[in-house]
């Protein structure tokens, strides 16, 4: 990493603190809006905002790594989640699971070669009275086929 | 001095402590229970564990523990509690109304049987081999609970690959019952912050920073965590088999240096009572054992307050005389290892403010290779110098590479306490019933100055022993020479003496009111850096640290378990040996005036002595890459 991109880095997290606070419940406000500028926290951020919030560096990457939607490498710039339990499963999940990975060339857990859409599981989304259903960033598409869901992934820049 | 409430963690975790009357009928503010069939009445706010521990009535714990702050995720404390729909940890259940508790019912059995079976089921038990063996916290469950068989399997093969980059702490996570004792130690009770949960669900395990080996993070090799442990997750670095190898070694000449804390505490791992020290008896045992010569450490001990008491004057005349701005005070010890890594890494812009003094084992290594090879006409090369320590992070420190300045390694291998008991047991011999015994020749004995060392405050008591006494000739006005501002285990000590009347040489020092600074545990440690850092400490003179709570005998070295409680005993044990020994002042041990006639002919801090006793830091910072 650049100096000059830790510094930006670094100012960017001291604004964040600053508009969330140092208590230990702001935290994840924080680390969220990290992950959605950068799309991952970087190790150098993890340590910059236990700096900050004058808590240790590992308590940090203890919380990053506990939750599904915030990493620690780079993805693409667009995450497509597909819903992985049981009711969208049933629902015919697999289906839409091999034309995505068809059509985009990459298996779920791998990021296109031009960087644009990340593909993951993820567990219940709470839609299971309108399976499949799929997360595109932050928005939920439910009643998926194989033909929507491509459909929506054209869309996606 | 300083109270601090530790205002990271959250209160529903904070440590929950309930002071106790005598009588607590005395006080308002109490509630009764029932528990079992027995009526009792505690303060309001105790938790039924306290309540039951209070009253005799035996509640298996695990992730418990008396120094750390209440988690209650292992779960094997639970209790039935009347009204309540769940079974409740007792750990974490504070009595706040009159309730009916039942510890012993068939569904408090099954339960705790069955989070025994869940938790041996994620355990990699290979119990021969295990060096815990016969003092594992689970180990006991297991049998207390009558676990005949693995109700949800066993770990058959290891599953984790065992960390051994550190010279001082393993990590074995394939013993880790994720009790998260060894967190709480390290983020609350030393706040160091290497260790913590990482992932989630099955998947969760005590991890460092991105997973890093252990020697690439900012662990201090404290070891306290090795203390906490209840398994064999974690554990020191042991060398006895190249010790063992060295002794059998008929062209090596092995020599053994004992510091003051292990003594005070060896006794414990052969089902002594703590609090009794087995000095005498170790020398004979470890004879026995094969060592060629057995010294003292707190020979070098006496040698580290002359040095470092020279070094302070030096300091304090630059300062007050030179009016040199560039000098650095106070001035802080230096014979911590894990202290000396703690600044290395969170504080390494005031690196300069630390003794450049050696640590009494590196200077004893030092010597045994130069002066006593001289002396003795061996050659150094044959020479195997091992430290007996309370301390984890010794092992680390005979292993910088700054430490071969005799032109080999200073000291070849640090042992702790509970690796030395391991060999004395392996060679046969009951360490009590041992004969006592002197140490050897030409570090003969020390004085009780050296012995102090191994409790917090000790240091500082010596130095200040030597150090007043030097300034004004006369004792320091202090009953019996007992500091009593130096002792005890306050987190933060504070106190002062007057200079007065000085002699000829120290006539700048005249009114002078020496101040001093004793903290121990590096949770202490940062509490004064803090301070330091808001210019609270610019009239302060010397700062004594100690990496481990209570000292030397609180040490990541010392037997299994080590609470409050025990290391009280152990500072008895100390202060009482202490107060048995003819010389009590490192300036009147005559084998350092000797040392000085003789070998370290410039002095204190001469360059002899700069060469052998003095060290340099490096600037190691904390962020991780």
């Amino acid at each position: 990493m650049l100096v000059l991109e830790k510094n930006a880095l670094s100012e960017e997290i001291e604004s964040l603190v600053n508009q969330f606070g140092k208590e230990r419940s702001a935290l994840l406000q924080i680390l969220q809006a990290i992950q959605r500028k950068h799309k991952h926290i970087s190790d150098f951020a993890q340590q910059e905002v236990a700096r900050m919030m004058e808590i240790h560096p590992v308590e940090v990457n203890s919380v990053v790594s506990f939750y599904s939607f915030l990493c620690t490498q780079p993805k693409g710039r667009n995450i497509v989640r597909l819903c992985q339990t049981i009711s969208c499963d049933m629902a015919g999940k697999e289906k839409v699971e091999e034309t995505v990975q068809r059509e985009l060339g990459i298996k779920f857990g791998q990021t296109t070669k031009d960087k644009r859409i990340t593909l993951e599981f993820t567990n219940c989304l709470g839609m299971c009275d309108q399976g499949p259903a799929m997360l595109v960033n932050e928005k939920v598409y439910t009643k998926l086929d194989p033909e929507t869901a491509i459909n929506i992934l054209n869309e996606i820049k | 001095m300083v109270k601090r409430e530790n205002e990271r963690i959250p209160v529903s975790q904070q440590a929950h402590v309930v002071d106790k009357p005598k009588d607590l009928t005395n006080i308002g503010g109490t509630v009764s229970v029932q528990i079992n069939e027995k009526k009792i009445t505690v303060p309001l706010g105790t938790t039924i564990l306290e309540a039951c521990q209070l009253n005799q009535i035996h509640i298996p714990t695990l992730c418990h523990h008396p120094d750390l702050c209440i988690a209650g995720v292992c779960r094997v404390c639970v209790v039935e509690v009347e009204k309540m729909r769940t079974l409740q940890t007792a750990c974490s259940f504070p009595i706040m109304s009159p309730i009916k508790i039942k510890t012993s019912t068939e569904m408090v059995r099954k339960a705790r049987r069955h989070i025994i079976d869940l938790l041996l089921s994620e355990h990699y038990g290979e119990c021969y081999s295990c060096f815990r063996n016969g003092n594992c916290e689970l180990q006991n469950l297991a049998k207390e609970y009558g676990v005949d068989n693995y109700t949800f399997g066993h770990v058959q093969s290891p599953r984790y690959e065992v960390d051994n980059s550190s010279a001082a702490v393993v990590r074995d996570m394939n013993k880790c019952v994720l009790c998260k004792r060894c967190v709480r130690t390290c983020i609350d009770f030393q706040e160091v912050g290497v260790l913590e949960a990482i992932d989630r669900g099955h998947d969760t395990h005590v991890g460092t920073f991105l997973d890093k080996p252990l020697a690439d993070v900012v662990c201090i090799n404290c070891g306290q965590c090795i203390n906490r442990c209840p398994t064999a997750a974690l554990r020191a670095n042991d060398p006895s088999d190249e010790i063992w190898t060295a002794i059998d070694d008929p062209k090596k000449h092995v020599v053994i240096q004992t510091a003051p804390s292990p003594r005070a505490a060896i006794g414990e791992e052969f089902g002594q009572e703590p609090g009794k020290s087995f000095t005498g008896e170790l020398n004979t045992a470890l004879r026995r054992i094969g060592f060629d010569r057995v010294f003292d450490t707190n020979f070098t001990a006496d040698l580290t307050i002359m040095e470092e008491g020279t070094e302070l004057l030096t300091r304090l005349k630059k300062a007050l005389v030179d009016k040199d701005q560039s000098v650095k005070l106070p001035q802080f010890t230096s014979c911590s290892p894990g202290w000396v890594k703690y600044i290395e890494h969170f504080y390494p812009e005031y690196l300069d403010y630390l003794s450049t003094a050696k640590s009494p084992q590196q200077m004893f290594g030092a010597l045994i290779k130069t002066f006593y090879a001289k002396e003795e006409n061996i050659d150094p090369a044959d020479i195997v110098t091992v430290a007996l320590m309370p301390c984890a992070a010794k092992k680390f420190e005979c292993n910088r590479p700054e430490m071969y300045d005799s032109g080999f390694k200073d000291v070849d291998y640090g042992l702790t306490t509970r690796e030395m008991a391991k060999m004395i047991r392996e060679a046969g011999i009951y360490l009590p019933e041992m004969p006592k015994s002197q140490f050897d020749d030409p570090f003969g004995d020390a004085s009780g100055a050296g012995l102090i060392f191994g409790a917090t405050g000790g240091v500082m008591e010596a130095a200040l022993r030597t150090a007043y006494e030097l300034i004004t000739g006369r004792e320091v006005p202090f009953e019996n020479l007992i500091i009593e501002p130096c002792r005890g285990f306050e987190g933060v000590k504070q106190a002062s003496v007057k200079l007065e009347n000085c002699v000829e040489q120290y006539k700048f020092l005249e009114g002078v009111e020496l101040k001093f600074v004793v903290a121990h545990g590096t949770a202490n440690a940062k509490i004064v850096m803090e301070m330091l850092k808001n210019g609270e400490l610019n009239d302060v003179h010397f700062v004594e640290v100690m990496a481990c709570p209570g000292g030397c005998l609180g040490g990541g070295g010392q037997p299994i378990p080590t609470s409050a409680e025990i290391r009280k005993k152990r500072a008895e044990a100390i202060y009482e040996e202490e107060a048995t020994l003819p010389i009590r002042k490192s300036h009147e041990n005559t084998h350092v005036t000797y040392l000085y006639e003789k070998f370290l002919t410039d002095g204190p801090c001469g360059k002899l002595s700069h060469k052998l006793l003095h060290t340099h830091y490096v600037k190691r910072g904390k962020y991780i890459s």
